[in-house]
């Protein structure tokens, strides 16, 4: 088990969020979206040009910048 | 017994929301605007026996705060109207999410009733809801439904109308957000109902939720009405929020957040939902995804999806606007055939029956557009081609979903600006929108390609699809750049998260493409229609007042006079004088010369002629001269009237074969040279947007001085454009 920013993860990688740093608008429409600490997220797949990156959240799938993803922290499953 | 109800429905994006509203006010609906923003309103009427109930659907948020107008809207809406009964619809696939925003409603303290939609798709994916247990826990209502086929909506609305006669209190929901959290929150709470602090409005403890979770709108409504109290509210917040910070590296509204999904855990473990299969099995959508958003592949398909759309909404509804062009062409003959000649028959056929043609002209295009972009929207692919195409329309301050509105105003040569305005809907982030609307006009819509193609003939003959080709990426670089511009100045701001849900595909239903694809149609027609016609009669007054001296319309009628003493008609002729067929075409012709050649001095001679004339003075430095000036004053109304106009100030018919004599008129022309040309058409390219353009701006960027902006600022741009290439180019031509 291993921490590690979001943007790092590989596509299929899954892992529990443990921490969301932001504050404000983005935190917010982060945390909306179900991603908050103790949720479990899969890596989908990526865009084209490798940004943004799709999650598996909660039965759905959200995408998000990668500069986005840089606010949220993953323990990720091995 | 008869009654009468008002119910509010809310819910997440993509979760059957509007669906449910079609399926259950069908046609009975009524769409207008929030006072002051451009928020749709939509409203609608359910008949249950005697009892009539009104429904307001809410626009689709993900949450209750005060970012966005969405959000902003509904709030005010549920505070200030206070509906009997909030109808929060939730994807049952979805469940832990959705019930966010029900939370929120729950804290707000609103009789809830919820409709747990898609109960079929769910069970296809193995997930097993216990209603009643939900029920039970929420202390609020749950219905399944599925609102595709309308099962299960009556008894929604049967439970909805029992809860809305109960006439219940506001209770809210006290939700445990932690202990620091809560301690401040009993801290705050008490200050704000000792001092009756908002509470008129809002309940005490929200208010100081919102307080803690810095709720902009709700903290400047605080200050307004006791500025010493919300400071004192506000330093109570910081010394939380520091604590916060030191001890675990997070915030009161992250806390708040962290709580609420803890909350909605903590009941849904008690048994209310359990999963048949594995979690992380691939379904259907997540398939289709594999290929659809393909590094390779998904490029190659969006490219076949746009494409698509643009050869559906321009080509296909070519027959109906053909149509439409003939009726009106029909009236204009009906008029011409019914009215003395005069003033009354130019103002009704050049004036009210071109307007308004010019207006209904474009309604097949948008109904087609709507169509289109309502089944890619509802499929769901929508959203995967903003996906695909933010990384790149990032670098320009816009993102992925600004394509569609630029492919549609002609980002392939020959779209049109109006349905592309109107399809930045589709965006979310408010600047990202203006932006992108505020430049689509600059493509090269199919007004302004015969333009292109006259002078390109006229003066590049020899490179004619280079020069096509060089046009059309000029339009994209010259949209992207000056949206970048304006994204560092005007709209000037970080970029709008981009946090989006990839909904999974589903087949759209008819019924509501077809609901969606008339109410914007029908929106277009009012709003345009009325506006419109005002403005065309203005600018047919321009170019038509004042008329020609009555020495100069003498001059003319004595020269007809003449012809027709000299060519003398058949029936004049009296008896069995032969004319000659020939003879004919020639009466004819010196006639129709005669025609033109009035024409055109009357042009020069009227208030627009006037003011081609004067503007010279300035439009020389980018080589334009009056008759150029007053095409493209005309060129404002629509650019279809740039080359008649001139056509007419160069004493031309206005017709096909007019325009083909103008090209040949100009390139003889010793005024004109390469470099004129280039200057004229780079102006014509990038200037004003036609009227009808700069209305949907007006109305989708909620303000005339956006409509205003879009036509001084491209005219400004366009003649600075034209200028430099005049001037430069004038130096080595």
């Amino acid at each position: 088990m291993s921490r590690m920013m979001l943007r790092n993860m590989r596509k299929n990688q899954k892992g529990i969020i443990t921490a969301v740093k932001k504050n404000g608008e983005l935190g917010r429409r982060i945390r909306d979206m179900g991603l908050v600490p103790g949720t479990e997220i899969t890596v989908q797949g990526r865009a084209p040009l490798y940004d943004p990156v799709a999650l598996r959240v909660m039965g759905s799938v959200i995408s998000l910048r990668n500069n986005e993803a840089d606010f949220i922290e993953v323990e990720v499953q091995p | 017994m008869t009654a009468q109800f008002r119910i509010a429905l809310a819910g997440n994006p993509n979760s059957g929301k509007t669906t449910l509203f079609n399926a259950l006010t069908g046609s009975r609906q009524h769409v207008g605007n929030y006072p002051g923003v451009t928020v749709e309103k939509k409203e609608g009427v359910y008949r249950l026996e005697n009892t009539t109930i009104d429904i307001v659907d809410l626009p689709g948020t993900y949450s209750l705060t005060a970012y966005s107008e969405e959000e902003v809207v509904a709030r005010d809406f549920l505070i200030f109207e206070k509906p009997q009964v909030i109808v929060n619809i939730i994807d049952a696939a979805n469940l832990e999410r959705n019930l966010y925003l029900t939370t929120q409603f729950l804290e707000l303290g609103i009789p809830v009733v919820i409709a747990l939609n898609m109960i079929d798709a769910a069970r296809d994916r193995g997930i097993e809801i216990k209603e009643d247990r939900l029920a039970e826990y929420l202390g609020v209502p749950v219905v399944p439904i599925i609102a595709r086929t309308g099962f299960g909506t009556r008894k929604l609305m049967e439970e909805t109308v029992r809860q809305a006669a109960k006439k219940k209190e506001w209770k809210p929901k006290s939700i445990s957000y932690g202990e620091d959290i809560d301690s401040t929150l009993l801290v705050l709470e008490e200050k704000i109902i000792a001092s009756n602090f908002l509470t008129d409005t809002y309940p005490g403890r929200w208010v100081a939720i919102k307080y803690l979770e810095s709720d902009q709108q709700i903290i400047s409504r605080g200050r307004k009405e006791n500025a010493a109290l919300s400071a004192e509210l506000e330093k109570e917040v910081e010394a939380v929020s520091r604590h916060l910070l030191e001890t675990m590296e997070t915030y009161p509204e992250a806390m708040v957040a962290d709580h609420r999904y803890g909350y909605i855990k903590g009941i849904l473990q008690k048994g209310v939902i359990s999963h048949k299969y594995d979690k992380d099995r691939l379904y259907t959508s997540d398939r289709i995804d594999k290929v659809l958003t393909n590094r390779f592949l998904g490029p190659l398909f969006m490219g076949l999806v746009l494409f698509g759309l643009y050869t559906f909404t321009f080509n296909y509804s070519e027959l109906p606007v053909t149509w439409l062009e003939s009726l009106f062409g029909q009236l204009s003959l009906l008029a011409d055939h019914l009215l003395p000649d005069g003033q009354v028959k130019s103002l009704v056929i050049s004036g009210i029956i071109d307007g308004v043609g010019g207006v209904l002209g474009f309604v097949p295009l948008i109904m087609f557009m709507f169509f289109g972009i309502a089944i890619l929207e509802d499929s769901g692919y929508l959203a995967r081609v903003a996906f695909m195409l933010d990384r790149i329309f990032r670098i320009f301050g816009l993102n992925g979903s600004s394509v569609m509105a630029y492919i549609l105003s002609g980002g392939i040569a020959g779209g049109c600006a109006v349905p592309g305005v109107m399809a930045t809907r589709t965006l979310r982030s408010p600047k990202e929108r203006m932006a992108t609307l505020l430049t689509a006009p600059f493509m090269n819509c199919g007004a302004k390609l015969p333009v292109l193609a006259l002078f390109i003939g006229a003066f590049f003959s020899e490179n004619k699809a280079q020069y096509m080709f060089f046009f059309t990426i000029l339009s994209w670089t010259v949209a992207l750049v000056l949206a970048k511009l304006l994204r560092v100045t005007v709209l000037r701001g970080e970029s709008t998260p981009f946090v989006l849900e990839l909904p999974p595909y589903r087949f759209p239903t008819l019924k509501g493409l077809i609901i969606h694809t008339w109410e914007k149609t029908w929106q277009y027609i009012k709003k345009a229609g009325t506006v419109i016609l005002g403005i065309s009669i203005i600018i047919w007054a321009m170019m038509t007042y004042p008329g020609l001296p009555a020495k100069d319309k003498e001059r003319f009628a004595l020269q007809r006079q003449e012809i027709e003493a000299a060519y003398p008609a058949q029936s004049v002729a009296g008896g069995n004088m032969a004319v000659s067929e020939q003879e004919v075409a020639e009466r004819a012709r010196l006639l129709a010369e005669i025609n033109r050649a009035e024409a055109g001095m009357a042009l020069r001679y009227s208030m627009a002629g006037r003011i081609g004339i004067a503007l010279e003075k300035v439009s020389f430095l980018a080589g334009f001269d009056w008759r150029t000036n007053i095409a493209l004053i005309g060129g404002v109304a629509a650019k279809e009237v740039i080359l008649s106009t001139l056509g007419t100030a160069y004493s031309l018919g206005g017709d096909q074969e007019g325009n083909v004599s103008l090209g040949q008129v100009l390139a003889a022309d010793p005024d004109w040279n390469p470099v004129k040309a280039l200057s004229v058409l780079l102006f014509i390219s990038y200037y004003a947007p036609c009227f009808v353009t700069v209305i949907c701006i007006t109305r989708e960027a909620g303000s005339w001085k956006w409509g205003a902006f879009s036509m001084i600022f491209n005219t400004v741009f366009a003649f600075l454009l034209a200028i430099l290439v005049y001037q430069l180019g004038s130096l080595f031509y």
